[in-house]
This record gives C-alpha cells, structure tokens and sequence, in this order.
C-alpha cells in the first residue's frame, strides 16, 4: 500500500512538472512582446520596464523558469500586468466561488447519478430504465451554457423564485450563499450527473452478472442486502473512479456557466485575463485548475486502492 | 486509474476482462460495414440520429440557399420579433431571421467539429499506435505527455490556446484539436495492447514484416471499432466545445452566424426574446444528441464482446 | 409426499428409504432471438439423504442450468421454469421469492465452478461465512464468527481465526473452493450442489476437494448433486450417475453399473474419452462433432448426429423415451448392444 501511494504520488508530481512547463509556455508562445500588448494604448515607458523586470523577461528561460516555478511554489505568481496585484492574491479572492460551484455541482451529479443508475440497471428494460437512459443522454448532449439561461428564464425571471445570478460568500449568509448555488450548481451538475448515470447503471450491470452475486443469492440473502453489500459495494469501486474524474471535468463547465450566472470564480477571472491580455493571471488561474485536477486524481486513485482489497497488496 | 493488470493475482476482475477480451479478434477483422449498417438501420435512435445528420450537412453545404433571408440581412423595423409565418423562429435584436441564421450556423459547427476531430485523430491515432506497439520508454513518453495534456480542463485548455493564437474559427479548431488528441491516443494504446500479442500480429512479425506493415495491416484495423465510436462521441463535444468557445466570444468571430455567438447575443434579450437564444441552443443540443446517440449505436454494433441472453446466463458455459 | 402422479419417466432407486428431493418432469425454457429453446427438457431423478448423485454431461448440455433452476436462481425472463420439486414437502417452484430465499444456503446449498470469481473481491471471507448464517439462523456477529473458525478448519483451512480477516484474493485457488464448501456447510443444508465444483482446479487440488466433500458427506449425511462434464471425477464420489444429453437424461444408473455396462452410444463415448494411465493418448475415443445449439436441436434424437451407433429407423424422426432396463437402469436410445447388426 504504502508503495503505491509513492508511486502514485510520484507520477503525479512528474505530470505537474509537466503542466508548469506548458503554462509557463503559455507566455512564451504568445508572438510578440506579451506586457507591450497587456499594456496596449496604456503603454507608458516606466511601468513597461518595472512589469519587465518583476516577470524577469531579460533572463534567459530556464533561469526564467526555475524562478516562476520557485516562487510558484512558495505561493508567488507573480503581478498581474493590468493592476499589479499579485495574481495569488486575485486567485485566492476568486477561490471560494469556484469551489462553491464545483462542491454543488458534484452533489447535484451524485443525486442524480447513484439513484437513477441503480434503478435503472436493477430494473433493467423497465420503463424507469429507459426514462434514465433518455434523460442521461439528453443531459450529456445538453450546452451547459442554454440550460443555464433556460433556468435563469425559468426560475430567474418568469417564475421569480430563485436569483438569477452572482455570488454570495459563505460567510456572507449561508442562506443567500445556497439560494445563489442552486441555478449553477444543477447546470453543471446535470452534465456529469448524466454522465455518472450511464457508468453507474453499466457498473451495477456488470456487479449483476458476477458470479460472487450468484453466490450471494445461493446463500439465500434478501435481495436488499445483496444489492447493497455485494452489487453496489463492487460497482462502486469504479463509480469512485469515474466520479473523481467527472469532478476534473466539471470545472470545465465550471467556466462556461461562471459566464453564465455572472459567477466571480477562477473561470470568469481567466476568461478576463484573456481578453485583457493579462498573462500572469492567466497563467495562475491554468496553474490551480490543472493542480486541482491532478489532485483529484491522485486522491481518487488512493480512495481507489483503499475500496479494493487487491490493489493494497500489489 | 485501473487495477494494475501485472500485479493482481489471475482470477481478479483484471483477469476476468482478459479472459472476455479472448472472444474479441481472433484473426484480423474485416471491416463488417455491411452487418454493422444493417444493425445500425435496425436502431430507431440511430436511424434518427443518422436523419438528423443528414439534414446538418445539407445545411451546412446548401445552407445558403435553404434559408429564407441572409444572415446578417437586417431589418430594424421588424427587430425582436417573435416567430411568425414571415420569420418562423422569429427575428433578433437587429431584425434578423433567426432561422436563416441558425441553418447557416451549420456550417460553422459542422467544419469546427470535423476538422479538430481530423486533428486529434491524425494525431492522436499514431501516438497511440506507437506507445501500445513499442512499449517500454517510447510508451512512457508518449503517454506521460498526453498525461501532462489531460491534466487541463478541456475549455480551459483550448482558452489557452487561443489566449495565444487569437480568436477565430481556424484557431478554435486547432484549440479544440489539441484537446481531443490524448483521448484518440489512450483509446488506440488501450486497444493495440489487447492484440498485440494475438497470433496473428506475432506471426507477421515472424515473418519479416516490417513495423509499418504490421501497425497498418494487423493492428490498426482491429483497434478501429473504439476509434470509430470514440469519433461520433468526440464529434459531439468538439461541437459543443466550439459552441462553449464561440459563447465566450473566442470562437467564430462575426459576421460568420455561429451558434454558441447567437446565444451569447440573445443573452441579454433573453426577457423579451427567448426565441434568440433558445433555437441555437437547441440546434447544438439536438447536433450533440445526434452524434452521440450514433456513438452508442456504433458502440453496440461493433461491440464484439456483446453476449445474447443464453450466454450470459451461463447455459453453453 | 408423493412421487407417483407425475409424468416422465419414474427414478427407482435401490433401496426404499424416501427421496430428500425430487425433481419431476423440470423444463427450462429460454427465449431468444432466435425463438426458445428447451434447455432442460423434462428432467426427473431423486436424491436420497447421504447418496450422491452425479449430473454428468458436455458443457451446455442443460446440467448447470438444471440446478440453478432448482432454486430460482435462473433469471426469470427470458427463461421460463416449470415441472416440480419436491423438498421438505413443498413444491420449490411454487414458492414465492420470499420462502424459496429461506430455503437458499439453509436447507439446500450450492458451491459454483470457479472459486476465483464466485467469492465477492471486496469483502473478507469471514463476512462472505457468517453473512448466510446471520440470514438464517439468526446469529450474532460474535457468534458467527466462531462458528465460522469451525467451519474453517472442518474444511482444512490451516490457521482458520487468523484467516477469517483474509480477502479471497489471499487464498490459493483450492483454498478458495474450501472456503465456498465452507460457506455452503454454513447452515447445516440437507442437500449439497456442487455446480463443477472441481473443474477450475488442479488434478491433485481436485482429488482433495473431491475427497473432503465426499468424508463431509459421510459425517453430515447430506445428499449431494455432483455436477461434472467429467465421468472420471465422478467415479469416485457418486453413486449414482444421471447423463445428460442436450438438455434431457439419456441414462441414469448405478455408479457401478453405469461404468461396466452402459448402455447409451454418448454414455459409451464419455467413457471411451476418460483417460487411463498406461494406455497411450491416441487410444482415447472421442465423440465427434459438437453438441446441438439448443436453439436448433436435430429433430428426433438429439444425439443422433454424432451417434456412432444409429442404425435404427427412428433415430432421426422420433425423441427415444427415458426407458426403464432393470435395477433402477433407465436409458433413452434406441440403440440395443444385444441387437445383431
């Protein structure tokens, strides 16, 4: 076990190395001069040489490298080149939102995902089966960007029940905190609920047909507890897995539907350090979205080798 | 992110997946078009998706002479006008048809999807090729990269991308290109090893042939089922993605009538107009919905481990 | 509980003592793509308390399929069960879930083929023990547990308390089937099914299996189903031997008798196929061709096809009937070894 978890861990961090190389690319790769175009017609001479300076653009660019990555790594992303503030602390602002979001959106996911797949395989060919197979399949096709303005109109507007958009903090009112979620948080959440949905319903299918279920309803078990210690318990495993990596893929959505409801997270903040050319920032917020999802990963790999015996004694 | 085949005792669920595998490609697959479209026309939900395709393309390539107005024709005295037998799915906040422009909408989301799809399949295909086949260092290496490539969230990733090559259609499909790559080469790795060790690929290589004939003869059509499914699945959301894109303002950039830009306009009248927003968002839902509903048909029609009811019920076991 | 009302062909074993479980006249019937097939097709034998029965045919012949179906374990559709079972004077197959499940593991226990796959991967094998004996016979956790070290080490797992913590994965494959005789043994049944039980093992691993069932048998005087496409096997722990021929019996008889003078040409080629030390390989006679794809049986009999013997007129036109020829000897052909040719 113990082996895994380094190993594991190990890759991991081999893949951030080459993440922090790409984002750090990122600046590189953009032809021309990236602070003269961040400054655009703000361009004044002093300001050009101090942002010059702090991102160390004269260096050569491994020393160029190895100093982002160092103070990356003890939490300096540098300044923004449109207002000056440090990009870690723009992120950190922007921070709570997105996980907010991402946090709500995963439990819509489960809702959906664990009842309605579990129906629909136990009841195989069933109506329920085929409502869910529908459903799923719509929610998989569906822009996440349509159905969160077909809510925002729905509840938003014509119905006046919930608000339309924006974030409240936690700390600000769990209550107006929650209100705000809900419209976001299903937007997201029905895509990978739906997705959740189909490897759920083929995971319990598969637990189904094993040959240790045959042996659970030999022993003359009710078929409740069949299902939950021997199907469900098995088919989890990999439901784990899948779930870990629809959490990674939901904060792309995660960007999309910030637009949407006017969401102030680490998405909208990245779309707008695009349109203003603020590299820096751009960097920070692709930096934390593909650390999160690498950790998420690695931990749902461990959870992993935890749910399953076999892989403890490899 | 699988149990870690070379470790586990046989008779694990690894083992167990391995022994079904066995019933797969027993000697080099001829492409079964014939049966696979016989089962495909037998699938009510394909054969719509199959329609529903049909009458894209046709939008897309005759788009201009189907649609009733020019897209950016505009007619300020009949702006926000909701549908009616002049403008069927009414007209936008300038007085445009919105229906002439969600059907030459087509071609933009048509071209996105099929050209970065074509990219990451030229590229991903043979990374995948080459890591299954050769293994070892030249396996770590591919897929340690492609690894590094999937860490980013998809959108975020093609954001990046055109954060440095500039907004536009072109751009976008390279964008979402490079974001599709990994998954052609995990797919097509996943599948070489399956069979790279069947008698017939062991054969060709006891006989002198080289790795280029072998890869191309052997191996690539018997891996070219999952690729096959995983084109219709990815089709699907590299439509998606250009829409998501184009919403954001990265995408195609006016005058080109594109989806995801139309409701990204009809946003803000979204009180007073539904209509603009709400029929590109259904073109693109019902253009995804198509593509992956073909994916799964695809998946089950060339699926080669697919058990008839006696089967699994052990009856010839 | 009578027997005599029913249809097909009467079992009459030696020795009068009363059957534990009867089986009359069982069909299985399976629809398709390709229509219904008749998987098992009028199935009747009895087992007595302490006898062994072996269940012998090809794979797909129906034998598995025959017991599962036994217990309601065949998903109901796309098969259909019907005919009688007789057991504890009820009818098994007219049970409703609820009752037939009380009888699952309590009164009649299975063990499956493959030890490998039939245990659950997640779960310690000491949870896989009590879990029946908690179902059942309402016992503690705590008591479960202990009973589970008995059950351990009655079926020769070394270091049994220790054990109990282990997942399957940790066993070796003979040690696993033990744990799932163990498990079967949980609530004392009355009748033993072991569905290939051997099968999946080693020829040493298997002649101890075989051993310790047919030494539990003896000690627990259960009656035991043997099922095995392997009439070497079977030699040694049945008593009787029905074989089964797609998805009907062909013939049924006395270990003894059966081996000596068997009178079906497919009994008569199982035989031939056993191999024996000292006679060379190439000796062994082996049916040719394939068994019957149950969804498109031959009309007549169904072995007919491959029969190395079928020389009467009727073979191809008319099922033979499960006759019976003396001594509790029944057989379906109309092969006759007396007959000149």
């Amino acid at each position: 076990m113990a082996g895994y978890v380094v190993r594991r861990t190990l890759q991991a961090v081999l893949v951030l190395f080459g993440v922090s190389v790409i984002v750090f690319a990122l600046v590189h790769l953009v032809p021309g001069d990236p602070i003269r175009l961040a400054l655009g017609t703000r361009f004044d001479p002093q300001t050009y040489e101090a942002l010059r300076e702090r991102a160390g653009l004269d260096q050569p660019l491994v020393v160029q490298y190895f100093d982002w990555i160092g103070s990356a790594l003890v939490g300096d992303l540098g300044v923004s080149f449109r207002s000056g503030e440090p990009v870690t602390l723009l992120i950190l602002e922007r921070l709570g939102a997105t996980l907010s979001l991402a946090l709500g959106a995963i439990i819509v996911a489960l809702v959906i995902a664990v009842p309605l797949g579990l129906v629909s395989a136990v009841k195989r060919r069933s109506p329920a089966d085929y409502f869910a197979t529908v459903v799923s399949q719509a929610g998989i096709s569906i822009p996440e960007f349509w159905m969160g303005i077909l809510l925002i109109l729905l509840f938003g507007l014509y119905l006046d029940i919930l608000p339309p958009g924006g974030y409240v903090p936690f700390g600000e009112g769990p209550g107006d905190w929650l209100l705000h979620l809900l419209l976001p948080a299903v937007t997201v959440g029905v895509v990978s609920g739906s997705i959740l949905t189909r490897f759920v319903r083929s995971s319990v299918l598969e637990a189904l047909g094993q040959d240790y279920t045959r042996t659970a309803r030999a022993k003359g078990l009710r078929e409740g507890l069949v299902l939950r210690r021997h199907v469900v318990r098995n088919a989890l495993v990999p439901v784990v897995t899948v779930t870990g990596v629809q959490l990674a893929y939901l904060l792309s959505g995660v960007v999309v539907v910030e637009v949407v409801f006017s969401w102030n997270g680490l998405g909208l903040l990245a779309l707008q350090a695009v349109e203003s050319r603020d590299y820096p920032v751009l960097q920070g917020a692709v930096l934390l979205f593909a650390f999160f999802f690498l950790l998420i990963n690695l931990l749902v790999d461990l959870l992993y080798a935890y749910l399953d015996p076999r892989i403890s004694y490899s | 992110m699988s149990v870690d085949r070379e470790n586990t005792e046989p008779g694990t669920t690894g083992d167990a997946r391995r022994s079904d595998d066995a019933g797969g490609p027993s000697a080099p697959a001829e492409p079964r078009w014939r049966e696979t479209l016989g089962i495909l026309l037998g699938n009510k939900l394909a054969v719509f998706s199959l329609l529903m395709l049909a009458l894209l393309v046709v939008a897309a390539l005759f788009g201009s002479l189907l649609a009733p107005y020019g897209p950016n024709e505009v007619a300020v005295e009949n702006r926000l006008q909701g549908p009616s037998g002049a403008y069927w799915l009414g007209t936008d906040e300038l007085g445009r048809d919105v229906l002439s422009r969600v059907v030459l909408g087509a071609s933009v989301s048509l071209q996105v999807g099929f050209v970065a799809v074509g990219i990451a399949l030229f590229a991903g295909v043979p990374l995948g090729l080459v890591a299954g086949y050769y293994g070892h260092l030249v396996d770590d290496a591919v897929m340690r990269s492609m690894d590094v490539l999937f860490a980013f969230p998809a959108i975020l990733m093609a954001i990046a991308v055109l954060a440095i090559l500039g907004p536009g259609t072109t751009n976008a499909m390279i964008a979402v290109g490079i974001v599709y790559t990994p998954i052609f080469a995990r797919i097509t790795r996943a599948s070489v090893l399956t069979v790279r060790e069947e008698v017939y690929v062991r054969a060709a290589r006891a006989s002198g042939a080289s790795d280029l004939r072998i890869l191309r003869l052997h191996v690539l059509p018997n891996v070219a089922a999952p690729i096959i499914v995983q084109t219709s699945v990815s089709l699907a959301f590299a439509i998606l993605s250009e829409a998501a894109l184009s919403f954001i303002g990265l995408g195609a950039q006016p005058p080109r009538p594109s989806w995801g830009r139309m409701l990204a306009d009809g946003r803000g009248f979204i009180e007073q107009a539904w209509w603009i927003g709400f029929f590109p968002g259904l073109a693109i839902f019902l253009t995804v919905l198509s593509f992956n509903l073909l994916g799964d048909a695809l998946r089950d029609a060339l699926d080669p481990r697919q058990r008839s009811a006696i089967q699994s019920m052990g009856v010839t076991a | 509980m009578t027997v005599e009302a029913t249809g097909a062909g009467q079992p009459a074993g030696p020795g009068a003592q009363e059957a534990l479980l009867s089986v009359r006249d069982l069909r299985v019937r399976i629809a398709g793509k390709q229509g219904v097939a008749e998987v098992v097709n009028g199935l009747s034998y009895d087992v007595r308390a302490g006898e062994t029965l072996a269940i012998v045919g090809e794979s797909g012949s129906g034998k598995s399929i025959s017991v599962l179906a036994l217990l309601g374990l065949v998903p109901q559709p796309p098969a259909r069960v019907s005919g009688e079972v007789h057991f504890g004077g009820q009818d098994l197959l007219t049970l409703d879930a609820d009752r037939l499940r009380r009888v699952r593991g309590n009164d009649i226990a299975m063990v499956f083929q493959d030890p490998m796959t039939s245990l659950n991967p997640v779960l310690t094998i000491g949870r896989q023990l009590a879990e029946g004996m908690q179902a059942h016979l309402g016992l503690s956790e705590k008591d479960a547990r202990a009973r589970g070290v008995e059950l351990l080490d009655l079926v020769g797992i070394p270091s049994a308390r220790q054990r109990l913590d282990d997942y399957p994965h940790q066993f070796s494959g003979g040690m696993r089937q033990r744990v799932m005789i163990a498990i079967a043994l949980a609530c004392d049944p009355q009748v033993l099914i072991a569905d290939e039980a051997t099968t999946a093992l080693d020829v040493t691993i298997q002649a101890q299996i075989t051993e310790l069932v047919a030494g539990l048998q003896r000690d627990l005087g259960m009656g035991v189903i043997w099922i095995s496409h392997d009439l070497g096997v079977v030699a040694g722990i049945a008593d009787r031997v029905l074989v089964m021929y797609a998805g009907r019996a062909v013939e049924e008889a006395v270990v003894d008798d059966l081996y000596v003078n068997p009178q079906h040409p497919y009994t008569r080629g199982l035989l031939g196929s056993i191999p024996v030390l000292g006679r060379p390989d190439d000796d062994l006679m082996s049916i040719p061709g394939r068994p019957p794809d149950p969804f498109h049986l031959p009309p007549g009999c169904a072995f007919w096809p491959r029969c190395a013997f079928r020389y009467d007129e009727r073979c191809a036109t008319e099922s033979p009937p499960l006759r019976d020829i003396g001594a509790g000897h029944r057989v379906a052909t109309f092969y006759d070894p007396d007959r000149p040719t």
